[in-house]
């Protein structure tokens, strides 16, 4: 399947992966309707550390253990390798963000349900809107 | 005490579009962008700011824009507020006043007075899409002569050939002034085009020799990194007498650019000034430079072309007939509105003369003195467009050498602070965070993008023209027409009026 692959030497630590990922996933067509004021809360991380910076967000792995062990049966895996959570499923009991070795599941806005990458593929996107706009392809989107 | 002088731009966010996503803050290497916590809002500090784009470009909202500030001296033509700023810089500091890229001043652009031909109806145009259309062309000596073997063979005695699969050529920017992605960039480019592109100065960096078949390697007044392997790597040889940005001077890179790998790369202790002389100390006549010429044609066999670089001065013709009878093949000419990554600014802005009178004079001279076969002609200088190539070649040029079009494909915005080492787009820097900007992947295909696009432009101009091949547009003049020129330059170009038939 395609997955996001992070190009940590090309990653130049800008963080504009994650304000294209909350505005992608806001809803809206106007970036700074869907941002100005506001906290984002992105489903991709920059972590940075003095000249070190990549990335992180879900590796769709392919034997995930959220998905394992989710409580509810709200994380499943779809046919197309996208590890989805169902929100409405979701009891917020957060097992799921402290297994990822990742720390790629995290706490939605709500606090009662976790979220997560869903390659766009749950939003008007239908492709990673990280991907498209990363400066330095220190993302990609790509079949390996 | 400091004189005060007022930024020339400023940088205005456009509050309503601000999303305060700091992107702009981490991309800008001369610290302009900060966020006040207090209210949460952006500022801006318009006095570092240089006018690279970096941050325009990069703001996910486009909330920003660089302006030219209308604060003003009261207004007086002779003594405008560039000038004036000048000397109070120099009244500041006591120093030599230092700039970047090619010279930016109002000097009339020739290539925008020449107008270009097209067929109709007596000799019909082409169409490059159904008819072969040749941009292929060799660089060399084509003065062969015809000697046959003990069985009566022809010998083959042409000189060694530089074969290019499109009229251009990436000029020579060392590393160290640009960076080691930015040569990457250019390399992977060459390859990937059937060009090449140019060490300049500073050596070659041990992971760039691969590309040896589309580099160009330089030997300079500071010898910087030249050694056997160097030479015999290369597909030819430059020997740089000078350069369009600055003409009669030599090449200052600060210690503070001289990193180990740069260090290992020019041969030189790392941190130390590295200072190219104004003179070759061993060139004080043609006999001389044929001396080097043809040292470097010993030391690699008489495999590989070697160019002559010089500068276009007043006496360029001149100068170019001595370099077509020193042995050399190829001559390069480089025009005042070239790039530089450092020169004093009264002599970017002031030394030397527009590339295509020069161009014109030599080509001339050279066939007046029936030796033009005896060397092609590069040039470079600021060629901005498919046009420019057309132009240049219509006026005698075999190829054309570009150097900051091939930069602001890169990314480059020419802000022309290239002498601070901070370049924003990783291009005319050694700081590693800054370098990482460029990432050849990206780089080189916006380069073979770029040439592409201009070959297609040539091919269909040519066609127009009723010419199939890039060669049978050489120093055809016919081709052009002159517009909004004096009678001088006229006939220095070797052009009529638009209007005045064959
Ligand atoms: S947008 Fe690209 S370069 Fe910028 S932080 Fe994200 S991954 Fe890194
Ligand atoms: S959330 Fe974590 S464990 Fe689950 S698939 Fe993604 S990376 Fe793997
Ligand atoms: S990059 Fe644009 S939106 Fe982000 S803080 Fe700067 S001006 Fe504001
Ligand atoms: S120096 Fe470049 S990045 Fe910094 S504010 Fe000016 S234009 Fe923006």
């Amino acid at each position: 399947m395609k997955r996001i692959y992070v190009n940590e030497k090309w990653c130049l630590g800008c963080h504009l992966c994650e304000y294209e990922c909350a505005f992608a996933n806001s809803g809206l067509t106007d970036m700074v309707k869907a941002l100005k004021g506001k906290t984002i809360h992105p489903k991709i991380r920059v972590e940075d550390s003095g000249e070190v910076h990549f990335a992180v967000n879900c590796r769709h792995c392919k034997d995930a253990i959220c998905v394992q062990s989710c409580i509810s049966g709200a994380l499943s895996k779809g046919e197309d390798g996208v590890v989805r959570i169902d929100q409405n499923k979701c009891v917020g009991c957060l097992t799921c963000v402290l297994v990822c070795p990742y720390g790629a599941v995290m706490p939605a806005p709500s606090g009662h349900a976790a979220m997560k990458c869903q390659l766009c593929t749950d939003n008007l996107c239908g492709e990673p809107n990280c991907v498209k706009h990363c400066p330095n392809n220190a993302i990609v989107y790509e079949e390996r | 005490m400091n004189m005060y002088i007022q930024p020339e731009y400023e940088v205005i966010r456009n509050s309503d579009k601000c999303i305060a996503c700091r992107v702009c803050e981490r991309q800008c290497a001369n610290l302009v962008h900060s966020f006040d916590s207090e209210t949460g809002k952006m500022k801006a500090d318009d006095s570092k700011c240089v006018n690279c784009h970096r941050c325009v470009c990069l703001c996910p909202t486009h909330a920003l824009k660089i302006v030219k500030s209308d604060d003003t001296y009261k207004i007086n033509a002779n003594w405008d507020n560039q000038t004036i700023n000048e000397v109070y810089k120099q009244a500041n500091t006591g120093g030599v006043l230092l700039s970047s890229m090619g010279n930016p001043k109002p000097y009339p652009v020739y290539w925008d007075r020449m107008l270009v031909n097209a067929s109709q109806v007596t000799n019909p145009p082409i169409d490059p899409l159904r008819e072969p259309m040749e941009t292929q062309l060799y660089l060399g000596k084509r003065a062969a002569k015809i000697e046959r073997d003990e069985q009566g063979k022809l010998k083959n005695t042409l000189a060694p050939q530089l074969k290019l699969k499109v009229p251009v050529l990436f000029s020579a920017m060392s590393y160290g002034s640009i960076s080691y992605n930015a040569h990457e960039s250019l390399a992977r480019a060459a390859e990937e085009l059937g060009t090449y592109y140019n060490t300049g100065e500073g050596g070659l960096h041990k992971d760039f020799y691969k590309y040896g078949k589309n580099t160009i390697v330089q030997v300079a007044s500071g010898r910087f990194g030249v050694f056997k392997d160097y030479l015999e790597s290369a597909a030819a040889i430059e020997i740089k007498m000078g350069q369009g940005a600055k003409p009669g001077i030599g090449g200052h890179l600060p210690g503070a650019k001289i990193s180990a790998d740069v260090s290992e790369t020019r041969m030189i202790p790392q941190g130390v000034d590295a200072i190219s002389p104004a003179p070759h100390h061993d060139i004080y006549s043609i006999e001389d430079l044929r001396q080097l010429v043809y040292s470097l044609k010993e030391a690699t066999e008489y495999k590989k072309p070697v160019i002559v670089k010089i500068a276009a001065v007043h006496n360029a013709a001149a100068i170019a007939s001595g370099i077509a009878r020193s042995g050399a093949d190829i001559i390069a000419i480089d025009g005042y509105r070239g790039g530089t990554g450092a020169a004093p600014t009264r002599i970017r802005d002031n030394v030397g003369i527009p590339i295509e009178l020069a161009l014109a004079q030599i080509d001339q001279r050279l066939r007046d003195e029936g030796i033009r076969d005896e060397v092609s002609i590069l040039v470079g200088g600021s060629i901005r467009s498919s046009a420019d190539v057309i132009k240049a070649i219509a006026l005698g040029a075999d190829a054309c050498y570009i150097g900051t079009a091939a930069l602001l494909a890169l990314g480059c915005h020419l802000c022309r602070s290239c002498h601070e080492g901070k370049c924003n787009w990783g291009i005319a820097t050694q700081r590693p965070d800054l370098v990482k900007r460029l990432n050849p992947d990206i780089g080189y295909k916006r380069l073979v993008n770029l040439v592409t696009a201009w070959n297609h432009e040539i091919q269909e101009m040519m066609g127009g023209m009723g010419i199939n091949s890039i060669e049978a547009l050489r120093g055809n003049r016919l081709m052009l027409r002159g517009i909004g020129l004096t009678d001088t330059e006229l006939n220095l170009l070797g052009i009529k009026y638009a209007g005045e038939s064959m």
